[in-house]
């Protein structure tokens, strides 16, 4: 199901649990088709945002658009049935076989087809040959997967997926990871929370980092970009005479440090920076080692992220 | 959006499936209905041959409506347990929240709750009061079965049986929607199970003198306390504080 316009519009939303803030003046938009990654840690406030928009509990401020229809009270139902969410534990009836369990919410959805809709399920997260299996006796990775067949059952306009890898071993992860993967091939809607970067800058076209508020939103390399000024990391042999005066006046260079193993030097873009750099450490006679472009992780920016945090909250 | 009974009959259907493999339900079901079945049934026997004096079929006549007043702990009780474990039950086991992401509106989810209580509760307490009454019918001696059968006793154990589940089991829904954990909830819902069986209960003792008036009056009571205690369970059913309240959270933040 897809309809025009962005699929989630989130203007400055706040939730608090009386004096607690779990997330404030939050303001994002997610398109059709679109994996978007929230990332952030423990207690950012990514569950609560996702029961927010799920329309379980409602904001204390701010607005959103969810699946084409404002957030508000008489919406609820009608939101609920565009959407799906995957919660972070999966609450299956562990009493009940998995086709057991998809007939309930297939009957909670008033589907029509209600065969086909389990069966495609459950064939699109590789288990159409555990139907009659007790829930009881899987693993937890597979009621991770029998949580997400519930969760595809209405076709949803968007799917919330919170934190659908933790507490799983990692080749059970690394399972969902795929699932995400071929849904997002199939043009599925995803909003995906996280605390594990790795797993955001593999699966999302997008991410935003949250600390109950936002920090930053952008695709991943974007992410790293925008934060980080873009360094060369030269090499040389003997420590130059005057560095200041070697570096100082090439355009494209913005500042230099001295490290142990060389320079490091703030620019603008290492293509047009790199040579002019090469050429002034010929031309004062230096033996170069190597020149490189240094490169950050999205760790770097999470961490920077976090750690700014931190220090805020000491203030 | 409309109430939708297939979104109830998608949850009562789970209970019931539920209920199969659930031994604390089995055993709930089968052995609180021998406990209350045994006494009425030692009465029913141990009745010592009487002449046809009055004031001994007055006698017997309160012995039977005593037996058949116990008999009607089964529709108190066992709705209690269920309903009283429905809400807070679900959402111990962490089931609760992906039910109420759906569009199912609470009003549909209490109902289908309710009648996973009320037609097992029904099948089992007609069921044993069946048997009462087949063995009264069959084995007792006549001036006993007689008592059974004469008079309204049939009529009030036929009456006040769903009655009285349906009031034990909203009651033990309201309970369970704002309680934190299953076993206070149970607890609580059972103790609140009984007041209108003290009702009853003066009746059979003759200290409210049983008139049919009376008795109907009460039934009615009973009857549109069930009819709307949805309307009043529902109003204290609130989604947010199910889904966030009461779990625990992390201290540091
Ligand atoms: N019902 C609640 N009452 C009070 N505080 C809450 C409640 N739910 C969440 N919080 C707080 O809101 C913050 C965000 O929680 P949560 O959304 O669960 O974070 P995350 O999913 O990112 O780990 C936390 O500080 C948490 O303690
Ligand atoms: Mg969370």
């Amino acid at each position: 199901m897809t309809g025009v316009g962005p699929a989630v519009v989130v203007e400055q939303l706040t939730k608090r649990f009386g004096e607690r803030t779990a997330f404030a003046d939050v303001s994002f938009e997610v398109g059709y088709g679109e994996v978007f990654g929230f990332l952030g840690p423990n207690g950012a406030g990514k569950t609560t945002t996702v029961r927010t928009l799920g329309t379980l509990i409602a904001p204390s401020s701010g607005s959103a658009v969810v699946a084409g229809m404002p957030l508000n009270a008489e919406n609820g139902p009608a939101i609920r049935a565009r959407i799906s969410i995957m919660p972070e534990s999966p609450g299956l009836y562990l009493r009940l076989t998995v086709v057991e369990n998809l007939q309930c919410f297939a009957g909670l959805y008033e589907l029509a087809d209600a065969r086909g809709r389990i069966e495609r399920a459950l064939r699109a997260v590789n288990l159409a040959d555990r139907a009659q299996d007790l829930c009881g006796s899987l693993s937890k990775g597979l009621r991770q997967r029998v949580a997400l067949a519930r969760a595809l059952l209405n076709d949803p306009a968007v799917l919330f997926l919170d934190e659908p890898t933790s507490g799983l071993d990692p080749v059970a992860a690394r399972e969902v990871h795929e699932l995400i993967t071929s849904l997002r091939a199939r043009g599925v809607t995803i909003f995906l929370t996280t605390h594990r970067l790795e797993e955001a800058e593999r699966l999302c076209d997008r991410v935003a980092i949250l600390n109950t508020t936002l920090r930053l939103v952008g695709k991943p390399d974007e992410l790293r970009e925008r934060l980080f000024t873009k360094k060369l990391d030269v090499r040389v042999r003997t420590p130059l005479d005057d560095p200041g005066q070697v570096f100082g006046a090439l355009p494209g260079v913005q500042g230099w440090d001295q490290v142990s193993s060389g320079y490091l030097l703030a620019v603008s873009d290492p293509d047009l920076a790199a040579p002019a750099v090469a050429r002034a450490l010929v031309g004062a006679d230096a033996d170069i080692l190597s020149i490189a472009e240094s490169r950050h992780s999205l760790e770097d920016v999470y961490l920077e992220l976090i750690d700014e945090d931190v220090e805020a909250r000491r203030r | 959006m409309t109430f939708s009974w297939t979104r109830v009959g998608a949850i009562l259907r789970k209970e019931l499936l539920d209920y199969r493999r659930n031994r604390f339900v089995i055993i709930t079901m089968a052995v609180l209905p021998v406990v209350f079945v045994v006494l009425p049934m030692i009465q029913l026997f141990s009745v010592p041959a009487s002449g046809a004096g009055s004031a001994s079929v007055v006698k017997l006549d309160t012995r039977i409506g005593l037996s058949l007043l116990y008999m009607l702990l089964i529709p108190a009780i066992v709705p209690s347990t269920l309903a009283a474990y429905s809400v807070v039950g679900e959402r111990e086991q962490g089931t609760l929240e992906p039910v109420l992401i759906t569009p199912i509106r609470r009003e549909e989810f209490l109902v289908g709750k309710a009648l996973a209580a009320f037609i097992p509760t029904l099948v089992i307490a007609y069921t044993v009061f069946g048997v009462f009454l087949g063995a009264a019918a069959l084995f007792a001696q006549r001036d006993v079965a007689s008592a059974v059968f004469e008079g309204s006793h049939v009529l009030v154990q036929l009456l006040f049986t769903p009655l009285l589940a349906g009031w034990s089991i909203w009651v033990g829904i309201a309970i369970s929607a704002r309680s934190r954990d299953v076993r206070a909830a149970q607890q609580l819902g059972t103790l609140a199970s009984l007041p209108p069986l003290v009702v009853v209960a003066l009746m059979a003792l003759n200290v409210i003198t049983p008139s049919s008036g009376i008795a109907l009056a009460f039934a009615a009571v009973l009857l549109v306390i069930d009819g709307f205690g949805w309307r009043a369970v529902a109003a204290m059913f609130d989604r947010e504080r199910l889904v966030t309240g009461g779990t625990a959270r992390p201290l540091d933040r």
